[in-house]
C-alpha cells in the first residue's frame, strides 16, 4: 500500500514537472493570452468564429467561445453576470439587457475607450447605437458596440407563390396577385389561403409565428402586431405613464389579430415555437410563411431545399397606425469581472475596423457600420439585404431597464395565457399588462 | 493490489508511534466521537442550515442577488403577505395540488397493482420487471424531450395511437399546447416514469408478508378476496403510504419534466409552484420574495409530511 501511495505521488510529480517543462518551454510566437466571448448559439455565431480568426492571426490573442441556445442564453449568461463571473471577457448581451448591466457595473463604460481609439458612434447606424450601446436611451454613455444588427422579418415559399395554378386560385378568392403582403391584414389573408392547402400532395399551413411561452418568445412576436397597430410602451411626454399607450385601442386590435392569426394559419402544435421551431417548419416545406429574425435568413437562403429560388423575404408589412417591428440584435461589451479588460478591448478596437465590418456581412453577421450599410452595393448584395435595411429604420425595442426581466415575464404570461390558452379578452390581458408593469416599475421607485 | 499478490512479500504489522499512541489514548470516547462527527455537521451546517437561516433572513428583506451592492431594506413580512393574498400564487398552488393528488393516486394504484402482479411467480418475471423499472431509470430531461416529440400533433406516436384508437385525426388535438389537456400530459408522463418506483416499494411490502399468515388462512378457508382485505392491504399498507409520502414530496417540488414539456404554458395551465419560483429567483431576481416563498412550500411540505408521518406510524403500530 505504501508502495502504490509512493508510486501515485511519484507518477503525479512526473506528470506536474512534465506539464510546467511543457509550459515552461512554449514557444515564444504561440498565444499571449485567450479571451473568451459569450453568445448565443446559432448561425452568425459561427461566422464570429470564422471572422475571428483574423483577430488571432494580428495579434496573437486566442479565442474561446461559449455559446449557448437561445433558450437558455439570457438565463446562463445573466446569472453568470449577476454572480459576478469572469467566464466571459466579452459579451454579446441582448440589446434588453444593457440597463441592468450598465447600472449594476456588469459592463465596462466605453466612452473614454472610444475617445482614446478614435470609434465614433455616428459611424453606425443611430437605431442600433440607442438600441445595443446606450444607457440611459439617448444619451451618449455607451456600453457596447454596435455587433449584430438584427429585427424580425418574413420568409415566403416564392416557389409556391409562383405557381399559376395557386395565383389563380388566389385572385379568384382576394381579387389580387398572389405576392409577398405589404400590409398585416394582406398577410393574414395569404396564411388562411395556405393553410390546410394540399401542395405537391402534401397538407401545408399558413404561418410559422413565435409563441414560445418560457422565455422570450411570444413577446417578440406579439410586438411586431402591437407596435402596428399603434400599441406604445409609455406617453412618449411623460415616462412610465402606460395607461392608454400599452392597452390603446389599436392595441387590443392589435393583439386580437395576433390570436387571430395564431388560431386560424399556423400547423398544429406550433403554441410553444420560437426560431428554430420557425426554422424546422420551414425548412420542412410545412409552412408558407415563416417569421423569424433575419439573422437567420442567409442560412435560409442556402437551405438546399427551400433556399435559393425558392424563398423570399419581407420585412414586417404594415398595420392600421404604423409599419414598425421588433428589435433583435446585440452589442458586444467588455464584462467589468473580466481579467482580460485589456485584450478584450483590443478585440472591439479590432471589430469596429472597416474591413472587419465589410467581412462580418460576407461571412453572413449583419453589420451595424455606415460604411457597409450605406454603401449604394449594400441593398443587391444578397436578397434580405435590401428589406433588412428597410427593417433597421423601423425598428422599435422592449424595454432595455435594469428589471427588463420582470417587465418581459409579465409580458409573456399575460400575451401567452391570452393567444394560446383563451384566458380572458385582449382588453384584460392589456390591463392586467399595465397593472404589472406598474407594479414593477413602483417597486423600483419609478414615478409616475 | 499488486503487492498483494506478489508471494515473495511479506507483511508485518506496523505499530503506531508511541507519540501519536499517546495523544489518541489521552482522548475520551467522547471527544474521539466529536473529532470524527465535527466535519461533517461543519459541512451540513453550511451547506444546509446556514442557506436555510439564510434565506429566512432574506424572506424578510428587499434583497436582489443582481443587485447586491444596493441598501437591503427589512420589510417586515410584507412579501409574506402579498404571496398569501396573490391570486396567481394560489392559482400555481392548485396546478401544483391537481398535479400532485393526480400523480400519486394513479401512480399508487398501478404500482400496487403491477407489484401484486410481478409478486406472483411466472415465466420471464424477472425480464418484465427489469422492463417495467426501465423508465424509472431514465433522466428527467430525456423523459421530458422524447415525450415532447411523442406528443407532436404531426409526428408523435402517442397522437397517432390516439388516432388509431378512436379514429380521430392524429393532428386535430395537441397534448401539450392544449389548455385542458395539457395538464394531463404532464400527469401521463410522471405516472409512466415514477409508478414503477412504488411498485418497487410495493413489491417490498409484499415480499414482507410471511407466508404463514397466508396458509393460516388458507386453513381457514378465506377467500382470496378475503386474503386481499384482510392480510396483504393492512400489511402492504405502511408501505404503500411510504411510497405515497415519497412521491407526494418528490412531485410538490416538481420542475425539470414540467419546465421541459410545457415551459408551465400554454398560458400558465401548468405553472407549478417550483416554476413560479424559479422565475421569481432566477428570472425576476426578486431573490427577497423568492426566499419567502420557498419558506412557504417547506413550511407546507414539511407540516403535511410531518401530518402524514403521524399518520403512517399509527398504522404501522397498529
Amino acid at each position: 500500500m505504501k508502495r502504490t501511495v509512493k508510486a501515485l505521488l511519484t507518477s503525479f510529480g512526473v506528470l506536474a514537472s512534465a506539464l510546467s517543462a511543457g509550459v515552461g518551454t512554449t514557444p515564444a510566437h504561440a498565444q499571449a493570452k485567450t479571451i473568451t466571448l459569450c453568445w448565443a448559439a446559432w448561425d452568425p455565431a459561427n461566422a464570429l468564429v470564422e471572422l475571428s480568426k483574423d483577430f488571432t492571426a494580428k495579434t496573437s490573442i486566442g479565442m474561446k467561445f461559449e455559446f449557448v441556445p437561445w433558450t437558455n442564453y439570457a438565463d446562463r449568461f445573466l446569472n453568470e453576470l449577476n454572480s459576478h463571473g469572469s467566464l466571459c471577457d466579452l459579451i454579446i448581451g441582448d440589446s434588453q439587457w444593457i440597463g441592468g448591466a450598465a447600472e449594476n457595473g456588469q459592463y465596462v463604460k466605453l466612452n473614454d475607450f472610444f475617445k482614446k481609439e478614435g470609434i465614433s458612434m455616428d459611424d453606425y447606424m443611430p437605431a442600433t447605437v440607442v438600441g445595443y450601446s446606450e444607457w440611459p436611451k439617448n444619451t451618449p454613455n455607451y456600453w457596447a458596440l454596435p455587433a449584430m444588427g438584427d429585427a424580425v422579418g418574413w420568409t415566403y415559399r416564392k416557389d409556391w407563390f409562383a405557381r399559376p395554378e395557386i395565383q389563380k386560385d388566389f385572385k379568384a378568392k382576394y381579387g389580387r396577385d398572389l405576392a409577398a403582403p405589404k400590409t398585416l391584414d394582406e398577410l393574414h389573408d395569404i396564411a388562411k389561403f395556405f393553410q390546410g392547402r394540399e401542395i405537391d400532395g402534401k397538407k401545408v399551413y399558413g404561418a410559422s409565428i413565435y409563441t414560445e411561452r418560457g422565455s422570450e418568445g411570444i413577446t417578440m412576436g406579439v410586438s411586431n402586431y402591437l407596435y402596428d397597430h399603434g400599441f406604445q410602451y409609455q406617453d412618449p411626454k411623460k415616462p412610465y405613464a402606460m395607461d392608454g399607450f400599452v392597452n390603446s385601442p389599436g392595441a387590443i386590435k392589435g393583439l386580437e389579430a395576433y390570436k387571430d392569426l395564431y388560431k386560424c394559419c399556423t400547423p398544429p402544435g406550433a403554441s410553444n415555437s420560437y426560431m428554430s421551431e420557425g426554422l424546422d417548419a420551414f425548412k420542412s416545406g410545412q409552412v408558407a410563411l415563416q417569421m423569424n429574425f433575419f439573422a437567420f435568413f442567409p442560412g435560409l437562403y442556402k437551405d438546399p431545399n427551400v433556399g435559393g429560388d425558392k424563398i423570399g423575404f419581407f420585412s414586417n408589412p404594415a398595420g392600421p397606425a404604423i409599419q414598425a417591428t421588433q428589435l433583435g440584435g446585440q452589442g458586444i461589451s467588455v464584462v467589468s469581472y473580466s481579467k482580460n479588460q485589456g485584450e478584450a478591448l483590443q478585440y472591439i478596437k479590432w471589430f469596429s475596423g472597416g474591413d472587419v465590418q465589410k467581412k462580418w456581412w460576407a461571412l453572413g453577421g449583419y453589420s451595424c457600420a455606415k460604411s457597409v450599410l450605406n454603401d449604394p452595393s449594400f441593398p443587391n448584395s444578397a436578397p434580405f439585404a435590401g428589406e433588412f435595411l428597410k427593417s433597421m429604420g423601423m425598428i422599435v425595442d422592449f424595454w432595455a431597464e435594469p428589471s427588463y426581466a420582470q417587465l418581459l415575464q409579465a409580458e409573456q404570461k399575460r400575451v401567452h395565457d391570452y393567444v394560446v390558452a383563451d384566458k380572458g379578452t385582449a382588453q384584460e390581458a392589456l390591463d392586467g399588462l399595465v397593472k404589472d408593469w406598474k407594479a414593477i416599475f413602483k417597486e423600483e421607485g419609478k414615478k409616475f | 493490489m499488486n503487492d498483494l499478490s506478489a508471494p515473495s512479500i511479506t507483511y508485518r504489522a506496523v505499530p503506531v508511534r508511541p507519540a501519536v499512541a499517546r495523544r489518541i489514548r489521552g482522548l475520551s470516547d467522547q471527544a474521539l466521537a466529536w473529532l470524527f462527527i465535527t466535519p461533517t455537521i461543519v459541512l451540513l451546517l453550511a451547506i444546509n442550515v446556514f442557506p436555510l437561516v439564510w434565506a429566512i433572513y432574506l424572506s424578510f428583506t428587499n434583497y436582489r442577488a443582481n443587485r447586491a451592492n444596493a441598501p437591503t431594506i427589512w420589510l417586515g413580512t410584507d412579501w409574506y403577505r402579498s404571496i398569501l393574498t396573490d391570486p396567481d400564487i394560489w392559482a400555481a398552488m392548485q396546478v401544483t395540488a391537481h398535479f400532485v393528488i393526480w400523480t400519486v393516486l394513479i401512480e399508487t394504484v398501478l404500482g400496487f397493482g403491477l407489484a401484486f402482479l410481478i409478486d406472483k411467480k411466472f415465466r420471464g418475471h424477472g425480464m418484465w420487471t427489469t422492463i417495467i423499472l426501465l423508465p424509472m431509470m431514465l433522466s428527467p430531461a430525456v423523459v421530458g424531450n422524447f415525450w415532447t416529440f411523442l406528443y407532436q400533433p404531426q409526428i408523435g406516436l402517442f397522437n397517432y395511437v390516439v388516432a388509431f384508437v378512436t379514429g380521430r385525426d392524429a393532428s386535430s388535438f395537441q397534448m401539450l399546447g392544449d389548455v385542458t389537456l395539457s395538464p394531463w400530459a404532464i400527469v401521463i408522463v410522471d405516472a409512466w416514469m415514477w409508478t414503477p418506483y412504488v411498485m418497487l416499494i410495493c413489491l417490498a411490502g409484499l415480499r414482507s408478508i410471511p407466508d404463514y399468515i397466508y396458509e393460516a388462512a388458507e386453513v381457514d378457508r378465506a377467500s382470496n378476496w378475503r386474503q386481499f382485505w384482510s392480510i396483504t392491504l393492512p400489511m402492504a399498507l405502511p408501505f404503500i403510504m411510504l411510497a405515497v409520502l415519497f412521491r407526494g414530496i418528490e412531485n410538490f417540488k416538481m420542475f425539470d419534466m414540467v419546465n421541459l414539456l410545457t415551459g408551465g404554458g400554454p398560458g400558465s395551465t401548468t405553472e407549478v409552484a417550483s416554476i413560479t419560483l424559479k422565475r421569481a429567483a432566477f428570472e425576476s431576481w426578486r431573490t427577497g420574495y423568492s426566499s419567502a416563498f420557498a419558506i412557504i412550500l417547506f413550511v407546507t411540505v414539511f407540516g403535511l409530511a410531518n401530518i402524514y408521518v403521524k399518520a403512517l406510524n399509527r398504522v404501522k403500530n397498529r
